[in-house]
């Protein structure tokens, strides 16, 4: 699972928990019965579960793109820029 | 959030939380339910007065009690217990109480009751204090949630007294 994937499956399963607490509560007391919000909040827990424990392919894409090895050897680091012997030896090259 | 068991053990924390705040509030709701139970209970018959061999007044009395307390069940109710006390005055104590008879209505269907019984339990002073006596009926109810807060009322019914003889 990448950054934002994290990110996003907080905020997703913080959301899903809530609404369906409310929406538990809510139907209960309408209802007159204590059996049907403990239901559904147990259904809420389940589809959350499903939805954000397993890492799905959703997640992944934002991979974190990492530069090619041929791109560090076009901008060396600065400290060998700044040593006499390695510019020497860049030169050389 | 990294990993799976990362994720299962916020989701399982923030959940219990979630469920806490649920039952808090289901406890808070029943502040707000209309309650206006009633009862009325009479006495049918003395069956039985007498001072028993060691001293102590015992009597066995049938009543008729009616009572409404389907007002009582919420949604967050698992049961109500009730029970009907005699209550009097002796010189040595200013309350004595004494179970004659007790209930456990488990659901509102229930609740709207008239049962005419003989005292569930035996009624008898400690001492030789009931001849004449004037004594209040009392019905008690603790109900039972099924989360949060129990609570208990009652509705004391007075005017009740016990024949001046034995019997």
């Amino acid at each position: 699972m990448d950054w934002q994937g994290q990110k996003v499956v907080e905020q997703l399963m913080q959301i899903l928990l809530v609404i369906s607490g409310v929406v538990a509560v809510v139907a209960g007391y309408a209802t007159e019965s204590f059996r049907t919000t403990m239901l559904i909040y147990a259904g809420g827990v389940v589809l959350a579960t499903m939805i954000t424990v397993p890492n799905w392919p959703f997640y992944n894409r934002h991979p974190l793109k990492w530069l090619d090895p041929s791109e560090v050897e076009k901008h060396p680091k600065p400290q060998a820029v700044l040593a006499v012997g390695s510019k020497k030896k860049f030169s050389k090259k | 959030m990294h990993s799976f068991g990362y994720r299962a053990n916020a989701l399982l924390t923030f959940s219990l939380t979630a469920l806490a705040f649920i039952c808090a509030i289901a406890s808070f709701s029943d502040n707000f339910s209309n309650q206006n139970p009633s009862a009325e209970i009479q006495i049918v018959n003395i069956n039985r007065f007498k001072k028993q061999s060691y001293g102590n007044d015992e009597v066995s009395l049938t009543l008729d009690i009616t009572a409404d307390l389907q007002s009582l069940f919420t949604w967050n109710t698992k049961q109500v217990f009730a029970f009907v006390a005699a209550e009097y005055e002796t010189p040595k104590n200013s309350l004595n109480q004494v179970s004659l008879w007790d209930a456990i209505i488990p659901d509102k269907e229930h609740a709207k009751f008239r049962v005419q019984t003989s005292n569930k339990y035996r009624f008898i002073d400690q001492g030789h204090n009931l001849r004449g006596k004037e004594f209040n009926l009392t019905l008690h109810w603790h109900v039972m949630p099924k989360t949060g807060k129990m609570f208990a009322d009652k509705i004391v019914m007075p005017g009740y007294s016990l024949p001046d003889a034995y019997k």
